[in-house]
């Protein structure tokens, strides 16, 4: 608890460093990675946070100094290269884009390790540290490097928020972007570029491997909450800088732990509680969302069945059995016996002895969705021009969705009428 | 003989890996191959643990089927949860790997194993540890034993489930059709593929992995338009891939899985030029209108 305090206090510069590189770097990758994962090109990432290590390596060579400026412009180059090459070969050969990334990737990748490898190995004292750029290493980003690192960081994020509505354009829509004359391949690149910055900036986070995740997680959680772009982009800026927070706590707290892997961690925790949990677009939501609309269908359909009954008898309120009951509709027992009972409980039908009896309410809303299907089955032969015979089935599924405002449309638009395509009273 | 054992071990992941990179690529799943050569590294670790050896049989199975849980994963997440396919893979893959690390730094003293052995393999050390018997006899290497188990099970794989891998690979309706469980298959081929990269990974790595599991079936893809044809020229592109790339690794002094990966880049690049079928080159001839 004490290092609790002590950390968030940042009284410590060197902690409140630390903060402020990781949550920079997590938040502005994050921003950037929306937009890839709305443009479907989320692993794309990957590829260049592999690809960036040739460049490092080169500019490592060709300079001989470990200038964060000059390792920078190395990365930058190869990371833009590996995305225009992904592009390349997936237009103008029969290569797919999956084979595209994953060869680029691993080729890129493998240049790379050849050239560390081979500098590693040449005995040049100067190259300590250079797989830092393999690994990364949030919690001793200092001095210099945080300086450019924050600084590109900060400069991602302006050019997101200058260029956001453009962006948005080019994610949701891009042939009207087009045609309303944006400059969409130069926006292509602007994204493209974004990418590459927040990738080589991301790396000194949590290292190549999981690059993908700083871009990827905290855009696809996100995006379970809201429909909206500018609230996706603000949520993911937090997801991205509470799990920074988090990743230089932990590495506060145990020095020997890895930073990124815990960044990592925490952000796909959070996203995998979004998919679960999230309202609406989460996993449970949707779950129970569809059982209700199941329950909902079946004890329609069984008050349904009770009022043709009772139309048949020109009596409603009679006791039918379950037999009779499931005879004009085939409905697993276990499941009717189940509705039924919910239905006794809610009040529309009475339990006798020999079986079962709509109440008034019962009458009522079972009726109701009697005139729904057959409104509706009327409405398709009238307007759709579709012959009688095979308006039933989507009738079936309508008549439990149609709100009492489009009833009321219907009825107007069919002039109020009496009898459906089937010559059947409509009650 | 070292020389011997190293190209060896490479042509050995390179004869699984291209194999089944053929399905993977065909069935437009190269990154879920990428994932799961990531994802088995918590499996590894776990396996590690419990039976305190490296190229095992139990750690193989299980380290295998933490690569199986990481495609159902993927699938889940997208099928179920709607999260968008390339997502899905991208979380799984960091997710599981992020797990990984964190296990061997917690149990840094027990594990001798570390990220760059990972990513890119020690595959100069496959001399090294050899197979001795108690009474000094010796075998050979260990890990030319293990991948050459893993890679006759899966050419047996292939052989005896040609008939089915292809189908639900070109035309999953029709296999479903004819009574074939694409699902069955599909997790089939991705426990195989679990199986080679758990096995070749302290070789050669998870890169050279990925390496080989697109690069020779690309570049044979670009080659032929015959599937039995793609098989076999996509093995041969890897073997050569792993002579040529150890003498460059050689000859540079540096790490001979990077060479490898750098040479089946090469090859495709040579395929995507000049390859007589869909080459750049003869394509733009085949354009022009006679």
């Amino acid at each position: 608890m004490s290092e609790f305090i002590e950390f968030f206090s940042f009284g410590d510069a060197n902690i409140r460093y630390v903060t402020i590189g990781s949550v920079l770097l997590a938040s502005s990758s994050a921003v950037v990675g929306c937009f890839t994962l709305l443009r479907k090109r989320a692993l794309v990432g990957d590829a260049v946070a592999h690809a960036v290590l040739p460049g490092v390596c080169l500019a490592f060579i060709l300079s001989g100094t470990k200038n964060p400026f000059i390792l920078l412009l190395g990365a930058f180059v190869t990371g833009w290269l590996s995305l225009i090459l992904i592009d390349y070969i997936t237009s103008r050969s029969r290569i797919k884009e999956d084979t595209a990334i994953g060869l680029v990737l691993s080729v890129f990748f493998g240049i790379g390790i050849l050239l560390l490898t081979s500098i590693q190995h040449s005995g040049n004292a100067a190259q300590s540290g250079l797989d830092k750029f393999l690994f990364g290493k949030a919690a001793s980003l200092v001095g210099e490097d945080l300086v450019v690192f924050s600084a590109v960081a900060i400069l991602l994020l302006i050019t997101t928020i200058l260029f956001y509505k453009e962006l948005k354009l080019l994610c949701f829509d891009e042939t009207f972007a087009k045609s309303i004359g944006f400059p969409v391949r130069s926006l292509e690149l602007l994204l493209t570029t974004l990418t590459v910055f927040a990738v080589v900036v991301g790396i000194q986070a949590v290292g190549v491997v999981l690059m993908a995740a700083m871009l990827i997680t905290p855009a696809a959680a996100a995006r379970f909450w809201t429909e909206r772009l500018g609230v996706m982009l603000l949520l993911a800026a937090i997801i991205g800088a509470f799990s920074g927070i988090t990743g230089a706590f932990v590495s506060y707290t145990a020095p020997a732990m890895p930073t990124g892997p815990w960044i990592v961690l925490i952000v796909s925790m959070i996203a995998i509680l979004s998919f679960a949990f999230a309202p609406k677009r989460g996993w449970v939501a949707r779950m129970l969302r569809r059982r209700h609309n199941k329950t909902q269908i079946l004890e329609e359909n069984l008050l349904k069945l009770l009022y043709q009954l009772g139309e048949q008898h020109e009596d409603y309120f009679s006791n039918r059995t379950l037999d009779t009951i499931l005879s004009r509709r085939n409905i697993p027992k276990r499941e009717a016996l189940a509705g039924l009972a919910k239905l006794k409980r809610q009040g529309y039908i009475k339990r006798h002895a020999e079986g079962w009896a709509l109440t008034q309410e019962g009458e009522t809303r079972g009726k109701r969705v009697v005139r729904l299907h057959r409104l509706w089955e009327l409405y398709l032969t009238q307007y759709l021009q579709l012959a009688s015979d095979h308006v039933h089935e989507d009738a079936e599924t309508i008549e439990h969705i149609i709100t009492p405002e489009l009833e009321q449309k219907l009825m107007e638009e069919l002039n109020y009428p009496a009898l459906d395509p089937h010559q059947t009273k409509i009650p | 003989m070292n020389a011997f054992w190293i190209i060896l071990t490479g042509s050995l992941v390179a004869t699984c890996c291209s194999l089944l990179g053929c399905y993977l690529i065909l069935r437009r799943m190269a990154m879920v191959g990428d994932a799961i050569s990531h994802a088995v590294l918590p499996g590894i670790v776990i396996a590690f643990l419990f039976t305190g050896s490296r190229d095992s049989i139990p750690m193989i199975i299980g380290a295998g089927l933490l690569g199986v849980l990481t495609t159902f994963l993927i699938e889940f997440f997208h099928r179920y949860a709607r999260v968008q396919a390339d997502a899905s893979i991208g979380i799984t893959f960091t997710w599981l790997f992020a797990i990984g690390i964190i296990l061997i730094s917690v149990f840094a003293g027990q594990v001798d194993l570390d990220q760059d052995c990972v990513l890119y393999g020690e595959i100069a050390y496959v001399p090294l540890d050899l197979w001795l018997t108690d009474s000094g006899l010796s075998f050979g290497p260990r890990t030319i034993w293990t991948l050459g188990f893993v890679t006759l099970l899966i050419i047996g794989f292939i052989l005896v489930g040609y008939k089915e891998l292809f189908l639900t690979a070109f035309d999953p309706g029709y296999a479903a059709v004819i009574g074939i469980s694409t699902t069955l298959w599909y997790y089939l081929l991705m426990t195989a593929v679990s199986l080679t990269t758990v096995a070749s990974f302290e070789s050669v790595g998870a890169i050279l992995v990925v390496a080989f599991l697109v690069g020779p079936p690309a570049t044979a893809y670009l080659l032929t338009d015959n599937f039995k044809t793609m098989l076999v020229l996509s093995v041969a592109i890897g073997v050569v891939a792993a002579i040529v790339g150890y003498y460059l690794a050689y000859w540079l002094d540096g790490s001979i899985a990077g060479a490898i990966a750098t040479i089946t880049g090469l090859q495709f690049g040579l395929a995507f030029l000049f390859s007589p079928l869909h080459g750049l080159l003869f394509k733009n001839k085949k354009a022009i209108p006679v």
